[in-house]
């Protein structure tokens, strides 16, 4: 068994093809090795050593089922009630799956917007600022300041500058989730991790968002699944390619899109297959 | 039959059933409310009753009514809110949930009259707690607590995950995100279970006729020392409420105004829990509105 296993993966290594961003000199603040993710004994993603530069945006491409979600949500132990993480993610020289480090701490420097927007039931400014409170920003000034620039970062200042004291309810999709970027990076977070962000909104909000992920570069790391081909090849530097729980093919985007290696990556850019 | 003459008939159907519905509710209420009208007064709502002659009032009925549904409330929400919050939030599916969720659903359908003599043999024999209004709480508590649990419960369920998600992605602990996410947008929906449970609390008479017991003795509503014996606050005086009064009138009234006293105790009760209703869902509002700027 543990024979045949070695045999099937040696095989299937012929047709992987990965090149990390450290090999072009970018500095690297997350990498993953070895990581494995099992949902109770059923094993959703087994290979995928993938290193990711800072102040680039990486995007995680591949048919649904492919492993790439499971992946982004164990980057920040989003995972940790529902599945078993083995294997050592490390973010700035620490795994964050040890026992001693932190957790809340962890995920305040590795913050993650999710595919449906999910405003809390409070106010616009409450929804950036309660999380700053708990963590003893309460100078009234000071929280004006972060949610200002927070909203002016996630490209919604202008629009709601006038109702911060509504609720977060009443916004549209694409303004909720703005406001969900807005309050992940109030927390000043080094790595922005998101989850098809733009599946449940219209074109013109995609690509604000857009706009807004290429800006936000700038100050953080950016990974992002999406099932949008297009998108991926409008943001990102770099691109992995997800299939059946395996990372296939890791490269910049260029590369993936105008000349992948690997024929079943070649399949779905080209839109033959997922 | 065409899908549209099936839907038609559907609805057809479903309108007469609320129909009927509402119609037996109106015309329940509207039979307590019109017979129990004409005794509504003044001196009614205040004054004790009369064993003997016609002309008592229900005053410390209706206090006891109220003073008990706070204690109990006061008792039995907070159990209730931990024990939802830790089963819907902290704990893990497994046998031991599912074990006290069935304790849970059974305890919820215990008949009200087992929980008033299980009330009767603990805590007043055994813990010699006597007839009071301790004991009545204690009662009440137990007969509360599994239908509270439940919708409390329910309404956690209703606030999605990704509110969940939302919180603790920001590096908020689970305790964080529960008290700071989801409770505040679980108000309305809590706050709608406890109006229901307050409700038929208000209305219990089987659990209490042996614990807060079948007397009211004459208080004093100028001390509010709660060790005092006529002292309304008094948590160990024996307390009849507006409900034990109405069945006990009509099981064993010997006043010559009984009929007329039992009317105006039910109009009396129905306008109590409706008065409630509309306090709670007002304040309710309010409190969500602070919580959440909705």
């Amino acid at each position: 068994m543990f024979v045949n296993n070695d045999v099937r993966k040696s095989e299937e290594m012929l047709e992987r093809h990965v090149t990390q961003p450290s090999e072009a000199g970018h500095p690297i603040i997350l990498s993953t090795e070895d990581l494995h993710v099992y949902y109770g004994k059923k094993e959703a993603l087994f290979e995928g050593d993938l290193q990711f530069a800072s102040n680039q945006i990486t995007a995680l491409i591949g048919p649904s089922g492919s492993g790439k979600s499971t992946f982004l949500r164990s980057l920040n132990r989003m995972n940790d009630r529902i599945a078993t993480v083995t294997g050592r993610i490390m973010y700035r020289g620490v795994d964050i799956n040890q026992p001693a480090v932190d957790v809340y701490e962890m995920r305040r420097r590795v913050g993650m917007v999710f595919q449906r927007p999910n405003p809390f039931a409070k106010s616009i400014y409450d929804n950036i600022a309660f999380a700053l409170r708990l963590r003893g920003v309460t100078g009234k000034h000071e929280l004006d300041e972060i949610v200002e620039t927070s909203l002016k970062q996630a490209a919604l200042w202008d629009q709601v500058k006038d109702d911060l004291n509504k609720s977060a309810l009443a916004l549209s999709g694409g303004q909720a989730q703005r406001l969900c970027i807005a309050r992940a990076i109030a927390v000043k977070p080094d790595i922005l991790l998101l989850d098809e962000p733009a599946s449940a909104l219209d074109p013109v909000s995609t690509g604000q968002l857009e706009d807004t992920l290429l800006e936000l570069k700038e100050n953080y790391t950016i990974i992002i699944v999406t099932h949008n081909m297009q998108q991926a090849a409008r943001i990102s530097e770099y691109t992995a390619f997800f299939n059946q729980g395996r990372v296939l093919e890791y490269d910049t985007t260029s590369q993936i899109f105008t000349n992948p290696q690997v024929q079943v990556t070649s399949d779905y850019v080209s839109g033959n297959f997922g | 039959m065409t899908s549209k003459k099936q839907n038609q008939l559907a609805i057809g159907a479903l309108y007469g059933i609320a129909g009927l519905v509402v119609l037996i509710l109106l015309a329940l209420l509207g039979y307590i409310l019109v017979s129990g009208m004409p005794k509504l007064s003044w001196h009614f709502l205040t004054s004790p009753a009369k064993a003997f002659l016609s002309g008592g009032g229900v005053g410390i009925q209706l206090f006891n009514s109220f003073y008990l549904l706070i204690l109990a409330m006061l008792i039995s929400f907070p159990i209730a809110l931990g024990a939802a919050i830790y089963l819907y939030e902290y704990a893990k599916d497994n046998w031991v949930t599912a074990t006290i969720r069935t304790a849970i659903e059974i305890l919820s359908s215990l008949p009200s009259v087992v929980v008033g003599l299980f009330g009767f043999l603990f805590f007043v024999v055994k813990l010699r707690l006597g007839f009071s209004i301790l004991s009545g709480a204690f009662a009440l508590t137990f007969f509360n607590l599994p239908l509270l649990t439940r919708s409390i419960e329910d309404s956690l369920r209703t606030i999605s995950d990704v509110q969940r998600e939302g919180g603790l992605a920001l590096g908020l602990s689970r305790w964080e995100t529960v008290t700071r996410v989801i409770l505040p947008a679980a108000v309305p929906s809590i706050l709608t279970g406890v109006i229901l449970s307050a409700g038929r609390v208000f209305g219990e008479a089987a659990a209490l006729i042996y614990t807060a017991g079948q007397s009211a003795p004459a208080l004093n509503f100028a001390d509010w020392n709660p060790f005092n014996i006529s002292s309304p606050l008094n948590p160990m005086r024996p307390a009849e409420t507006l409900a034990v009064h109405i069945w006990k009138i009509n099981s064993e009234g010997i006043m010559p105004d009984a009929k007329a006293i039992s009317s105006g105790s039910s109009a009396v009760l129905v306008l109590a829990i409706l008065l409630f209703n509309f306090a709670a869902r007002y304040l309710g509002k309010r409190l969500y509105k602070r919580l959440t700027s909705a």
